[in-house]
């Protein structure tokens, strides 16, 4: 009994460390836009500096956006989105913590694209919500490259709107997530 | 033995498995940019109170400042305590580059014109310099009639040069401090006498009291010489009340002109005998040019 205890637990050990080192993959210059169309102007913002992992074993995702990496096409607007929007200084990142439901549909070894489903909680301006959108997965190669767009809305995450600009600014905000990951190794970032 | 071994193997298993998700968000966040990212909106806007900030505009970005003093509070109530009178100063800034702005401006005060240049040479950043330094040169020319004798004096009698070095610090989000070493060379040293070259040196900061509201104060305070003794420091303070692509700035200061060759040597009167203007600057933004990146 215990010697077969000992062999399960080598060999699961064993086989547990290889596995959650090289079964991740991920990216650091991920792309993330947001758009609303509002009466008075468009507001638009990209940015190319999203630092993302994903667990093929499990489907675990997440993902990290320095706030103030977003790139506006005015410069006031990017300053007032980060000072009195999204306050760049007290939530420096914007974060997501969620799970491809579907993973085990998507096969690595076959050059394909996967419509995936996935759920987790975002986290905007220190308030977390809780999020569910479809998106896909391509395998290319040794590449994964992930697309999702979904919604929100400023209030949702406790963003004021003063009242003077409130008709300039949209209530719905959708968002493009446009990620290429590469398989994961100690020190690749 | 066989439950040390057991409880040893499940919490390896256990803990692999409930941490994973916490430790791929750390990896995640230590792998990304906002350890290096620069400080931005050190001050709402290009002029603390009558002086510059290290701010400049952003590249593609015409910015046009509506500047008034009124007349003193102490001329009293015939006067409307000093509304009855103004002096304006009318001026366009361009950023040229994110770093780099020139600017223009006229003066109602000795009809005089200014033009400056103004580069951020270092910007505050988290893990860099914890300044943002910034290079102010200017030239006014005052193109009001001479009083006298028109011919014992040269055009070059017109021009005064200031030359400023702005250091800033964002301490925290509310709080914005300067030091604005300033030097003020004026070809001709008109009536009340004094060196040709007046050295000050500025400090001042702002307070945010809501996000769209801060508090600020200015001061001036010439180097020892006979232009110290004779004028006073200029002491400034205000609001700045930011709305949308507006900048509304709400101030008291002892000072009359708005360029630096007239608020940095010529302070005649001081706030211990009521000597001060009510005053605002108004700015407004127009986005130029091109998109400011590819993307």
């Amino acid at each position: 009994m215990l010697k077969s205890l000992l062999v399960l637990g080598t060999v699961l050990w064993l086989g547990l460390v290889p596995v959650t080192a090289q079964s991740k993959y991920y990216t650091r210059t991920g792309f993330i836009s947001f758009f609303s169309k509002a009466p008075l102007e468009d507001i638009e913002a990209s940015t190319k500096q999203v630092v993302s992992f994903l667990e093929v074993k499990t489907g675990e995702m997440v993902f990290s956006v320095p706030m103030k990496s977003f790139q506006f096409k005015k410069s006031l607007m990017q300053e007032h989105f980060n000072e009195n929007y999204v306050e760049s200084d007290k939530y420096p990142k914007a974060s997501f913590k969620g799970k491809v439901m579907n993973m085990q549909n998507v096969d690595l070894a076959q050059d394909n694209l996967y419509k995936v489903l996935i759920e987790g909680v975002l986290t905007i301006h220190g308030v977390d919500r809780p999020v569910r959108t479809d998106g896909t997965l391509e395998v290319k190669g040794r590449q994964l490259v992930g697309k999702s767009t979904f919604s929100v809305t400023p209030q949702e995450f406790n963003i004021e709107i003063p009242f003077l600009v409130k008709e300039h600014i949209a209530k719905r905000i959708d968002i493009t997530v446009n990620v290429v990951y590469v398989p994961y190794v100690e020190k690749s970032l | 033995m066989k439950t040390i071994f057991l409880v040893a193997f499940l919490s390896v298993w256990v803990s692999t498995a409930a941490f994973a998700q916490e430790d791929l968000l750390k990896l995640a966040e230590a792998g990304d940019s906002a350890q290096k990212e620069k400080v931005s909106a050190t001050f709402k806007a290009t002029r603390l109170i009558n002086g510059h900030t290290v701010e400049t505009n952003g590249a593609g970005t015409l910015l046009f400042l509506i500047s008034h003093r009124f007349g003193t509070l102490n001329s009293g109530a015939y006067n409307f305590w000093g509304l009855d009178q103004s002096t304006i100063r009318l001026a366009l800034e361009y950023g040229v580059t994110d770093r780099f702005t020139v600017g223009v401006g006229r003066s109602s005060l000795e009809k005089t014109y200014d033009g400056f240049l103004k580069y951020k040479a270092v910007q505050q950043a988290a893990g860099g310099s914890p300044v943002t330094i910034t290079a102010f040169a200017s030239t006014a020319v005052k193109t009001l009639d001479w009083p006298e004798n028109e011919a014992k004096y040269e055009f070059a009698h017109r021009l005064t040069y200031s030359y400023q070095l702005l250091v800033a610090r964002k301490f925290t989000e509310r709080l914005s401090l300067q030091l604005a070493p300033t030097m003020v060379h004026r070809n001709l040293v008109e009536t009340g006498g004094g060196e040709t070259n007046v050295y000050a040196l500025g400090t001042g900061g702002r307070y945010k009291l809501t996000k769209r509201v801060s508090f600020n104060a200015e001061y001036f305070y010439l180097l020892p010489s006979d232009v110290a003794d004779t004028f006073k420091n200029s002491l400034s303070l205000g609001f700045d009340i930011e709305t949308g692509g507006h900048v509304f700035q709400l101030m008291f200061t002892n000072s009359q002109g708005m360029v630096e060759k007239f608020f940095i040597p010529k302070n005649v009167g001081g706030w211990n005998t009521g000597d001060i203007y009510f005053g605002f600057n108004i700015s407004r933004v127009f986005s130029l040019g091109k998109e400011k990146r590819e993307w």
